[in-house]
């Protein structure tokens, strides 16, 4: 029974009093991905409000970055948001390489595009079991954990880890790649594509998730502006913003892929964005294994201490969640003055309380999956 | 083994053979409750590329053993506050309206532990019984999961009880008695005389067994319709608070009411106990479509996700309900014109 | 292959960098409904990658050219009233500037607002050997490469600046987070209590002289 007190009487906005009741959603719990606390104000099955707590897994990355050289720090952004590993690593790494002008080897671009497609593929399927395993359909998570394996065996033939690679070094990369990567990742594109049609065909077009997603959840434009969401959440608003075609870094304009965006807004726009990503990132691996160039992997003249000129940097990429940026302050030592790290699902996340007022509590769940968090991303 | 019962009936007073009965329906359900777990699990597995349990025992049919020795062992704790005779009571009262109501199933021609004339009847009156055992148990715990939990059985039940009357009160119509034994003793013969096919008494035949399946999915709180579990949002429920055999008589009824679900579709719609090709009718055929059934609803469950909870509602009483009553209404008319 | 919607992206796609006029927004592809019409359900992507490939021809990428200290930087908010200069995007990455007073940030937020960009993070810099505080506010636009920098510098030991969570809600977050890490209190803020901090947090991690 629930003890009196804890029953408050609120004020509806159309005078009629109502009894709420607070539920916290987390921080254990199998919906949140991650140690996220939401304090749920609920009115029988609406929620009032909802207002999530963080910092359960703060770790001060950004006082690290000030203790660490460069070099040193490059294995803390692969832990930053650990299911897109490579493109955060990519943003530190870039930045830096922006403000010593170290001119990085076509090559190494190359296989950098491709590695941050891959890794943008398995967090996308990650993303995707997960989401479905929210709405009660237990299987797709095994189908894309099998996809997943192909993924992480590819990338640990080369970068020797399976989920947080410190692969890229300033200036390039650590090793080069060898044929049975190549191969392989060919194979891979050729097998996935049947997947992503098999699940478009058994889970997209199945009524009851179809129920659960449309027109749930919707988030407009404005929202999305006025809150700095990116990354699948403002596409599928209706809003093509890409850092990758917009501010675009390494070879991506060499590419050619869509930005899949959708007008409507809900859920299910943000869920067929992500499944459009997938089928896109394909195109970009292809494209860049046919156009691979030889040549050497590492930038010439990378000094030993690395001294930055003093000043701030920036460099954004587009990860699997949205825009990633690093903002480095540096006066002229070898350790960084200032280390920024903008992350998307803090953004993404802070919608959330003024996105959900009123819901009812399944459909407030299942527009927090459709944001796709990683809470050590809002944390950091 | 309709000898054997028909000469312990002949020679040894009745009471013993009802003792007998309800310790074969005792260990059956016990048995099954038990290793459905293991079908579910290893369906489970195979739906989604992997094998299932292999360790314990040979293709893991030792598991179950091993879990309910698990539970057995853990301390059975009742949170403070919470009301205890009704959270210890809770388990039992799901459990004991699926032992009741399989008294009166027909498993073989002579193996129902009473024939009575009102069995199903009896059923769905003992059937009203669990939703009131989990709404129980998720009051009684003192817990706000549970308590939304038990909010949403409550609905749940009740919406999706009221078709599967309207389904059953066709059948009733169509077999004319509400004995179980009777119904099953007309749909004799090959596979065209069961119930199922009968459509120039009820055109929407196969309709109104589907129905009763959804019903039946939705009255034992399986997937597509478990809201009341919903892990990813509230835990586990108005089964948050329960531990150790609590949790587990819980289980176990889950899968009692599964099984007297699917043997209730067997007699009703499938013909019971009868062979599909007319020779060597026997209990063995009603094993074969009953567990049918229920690996069907096994399959369900690891296929589709979760309906909204108003999804859920909307299905009940904007569907459901307006087509048993169609149904309905067609099977009296059709009756009539037959009859006249 | 149905082509409502769908421009051939890598035409307008051009780098953003080079200090040439600001780059075409890029068209928004798949802007039709989202179920059944959407063009990329329906175009073959999955199985014929060859057909896709050729019907959209790919542009050679341009060298980015190296700016010449010569050629002018653009400035494509130099009608605003606050003092925002251009910025080699190349070296820096972010292409515009500018230094406000404090009392001036909620002004800048709100010509920034009206311009359409959007709020991309708000963060602080601890110069305590000049005694001051730096509070950075970046901002992208969401539909052109338009990155902006404001910044405004204030006294380290009485460090208050006027709240922008009026003009951009995301701002709340952001704020909650600069006040963590440095102290620095946020004026009008509705919620000013810790968000990455534990609850009773009384201490200041990002400031230089903080103990170990």
């Amino acid at each position: 029974m629930i003890v009196k007190e804890q029953v408050r009487t609120e004020m509806s906005a159309d005078g009629a009093p109502r009894e709420t009741f607070v539920i916290n959603i987390g921080p254990q719990h199998p919906a949140t991905h991650g140690v996220l606390r939401v304090k749920m104000t609920m009115d029988g099955e609406y929620v009032v409000r909802a207002e999530p707590v963080c910092g359960y897994i703060h770790r001060m990355q950004e006082k690290m970055g000030e203790n660490r050289t460069y070099a040193q720090f490059l294995p803390n952004t692969s832990r930053i948001d650990y299911l897109s590993a490579m493109t955060y690593t990519h943003a530190f790494v870039g930045a830096v390489e922006r403000a010593a002008k170290l001119q990085v080897p076509p090559r190494a671009e190359y296989i950098r595009v491709i590695t941050s497609e891959l890794n943008r593929i398995s967090s996308h399927l990650v993303w995707w079991g997960a989401f479905l395993l929210d709405l009660g359909g237990f299987t797709p998570l095994l189908y894309a954990f099998d996809d997943r394996e192909k993924i992480l065996d590819l990338l640990e033939g080369i970068t020797g880890s399976r989920l947080t690679y410190s692969y890229y070094r300033i200036g390039g990369l650590c090793n080069d790649v060898d044929d049975t990567f190549i191969k392989g990742t060919r194979a891979f594109v050729a097998q996935m594509r049947p997947r992503l049609k098999m699940y478009r065909g058994l889970v997209t077009d199945n009524i009851i998730l179809r129920k659960r997603l449309i027109d749930i959840g919707p988030i407009s434009k404005e929202m999305c502006r006025k809150y700095g969401a990116t990354g699948p959440v403002i596409r599928g608003s209706g809003i093509p913003y890409d850092v990758r075609r917009v501010e675009p870094y390494s070879v991506y304009p060499e590419f050619d892929f869509i930005i899949p965006t959708f007008q409507e807004g809900d859920s299910m726009s943000r869920y067929l964005v992500r499944m459009e990503e997938m089928a896109q990132s394909l195109r970009i691996i292809e494209q860049a294994l046919d156009k691979l160039p030889a040549g050497p992997v590492m930038a010439e003249k990378v000094p030993r201490v690395l001294k930055l000129p003093a000043g701030d940097y920036c460099y954004a990429v587009e990860a699997a969640r949205g825009r990633f940026a690093v903002r480095i302050v540096s006066d002229n030592k070898e350790i960084p003055y200032r280390v920024k790290l903008r992350t998307p699902s803090l953004s993404n996340l802070s919608l959330f309380e003024e996105a959900s007022a009123g819901m009812l509590l399944p459909d407030a769940l299942a527009l927090m999956g459709s944001l796709d968090l990683v809470i050590p991303d809002i944390d950091r | 083994m309709t000898s054997l019962s028909k000469t312990v009936s002949s020679l040894w007073p009745e009471p013993l053979r009802l003792v007998l009965f309800l310790v074969g329906i005792l260990s059956f359900v016990g048995l099954n409750a038990a290793y459905l777990v293991w079908v579910e699990r290893k369906g489970a597995g195979r739906f989604q590329r992997r094998p299932g349990p292999t360790e314990v025992g040979w293709a893991g049919l030792l598991q179950p053993i091993a879990d309910a020795v698990k539970l057995l062992s853990k301390q059975l704790i009742v949170p403070a506050g919470a009301d205890t005779t009704l959270f210890r009571v809770a388990p039992l009262l799901m459990m004991s309206p699926a032992l009741m109501s399989l008294a009166v199933i027909p498993f073989g021609p002579s193996l129902a532990a009473r024939n009575i004339n009102v069995g199903l009847l009896m059923i769905f009156a003992f059937g009203s019984i669990n939703v009131m055992a989990i709404m129980l148990g998720g009051w009684s715990s003192r817990n706000k999961y549970a308590i939304i939990s038990a909010a949403r059985v409550v609905s749940q039940n009740v919406a999706y009880e009221i078709p599967m009357l309207l389904v059953v009160i066709t059948m009733i119509m169509v077999t004319g008695t509400m004995n179980l034994n009777e119904i099953v003793l007309q749909q004799a013969g090959a596979f065209w005389h069961w119930n199922f096919f009968k459509v120039w008494v009820n055109p929407l035949m196969p309709v109104t067994f589907l129905i009763f399946y959804i019903c039946m999915l939705a009255e034992t709180n399986r997937a597509p319709f478990d809201m009341t579990e919903a892990e990813s949002e509230l835990v586990a429920g108005a089964y948050t608070e329960y531990a150790g055999m609590g949790f587990g008589v819980f289980f176990m009824a889950e899968y009692a009411n599964i099984l007297l679900g699917c043997a209730l579709a067997t007699v009703l719609f499938l013909g019971g106990w009868q062979s599909p090709i007319g020779i060597l009718p026997g209990v063995f055929w009603f094993l074969v479509k009953m567990y049918f059934l229920i690996f069907s609803v096994v399959w369900i469950r690891w296929t589709f996700p979760r309906t909204q909870f108003y999804g859920l509602l909307n299905l009940s009483w904007e569907i459901l309900i307006p087509v048993s009553l169609c149904t309905l209404i067609l099977s009296s008319a059709m009756m009539k014109l037959l009859h006249a | 292959m149905s082509t409502n919607g769908l421009q051939p992206k890598i035409d307008s796609a051009q780098p953003a960098s080079p200090p040439a006029a600001p780059a075409v927004p890029p068209k928004a592809a798949l802007t039709t409904g989202q179920q059944s019409t959407v063009t990329s359900h329906q175009t073959p992507v999955t199985s014929d990658q060859s057909s896709v490939t050729s019907q959209q021809p790919t542009a050679p990428n341009p060298p980015s050219p190296v700016p010449s200290p010569q050629s002018p930087i653009p400035n494509p908010l130099a009608h605003l009233s606050l003092p925002f200069h251009g910025v080699d995007y190349a070296a820096k990455g972010y292409h515009v500037e500018a230094t406000v007073a404090p009392d001036q940030v909620v002004l800048a937020a709100e010509l920034l607002d009206k311009e359409g960009l959007s709020l991309d993070t708000i963060t602080g810099v601890d110069w305590m050997a000049e005694g001051q505080m730096e509070v950075v506010y970046d901002y992208f636009h969401p539909a052109k490469a338009l990155r902006v920098v404001v910044r405004t510098r204030i006294p380290r030991d009485k460090a208050e600046i006027a709240t922008i969570q009026k003009v951009f809600p995301g701002a709340n977050w952001h704020e909650r987070e600069t006040h963590d890490f440095f102290g620095i209190r946020f004026l009008g803020h509705p919620n000013l209590t810790p968000f990455l901090l534990p609850e009773d947090a009384d201490y200041h991690p990002l400031r230089k002289d903080f103990a170990q």
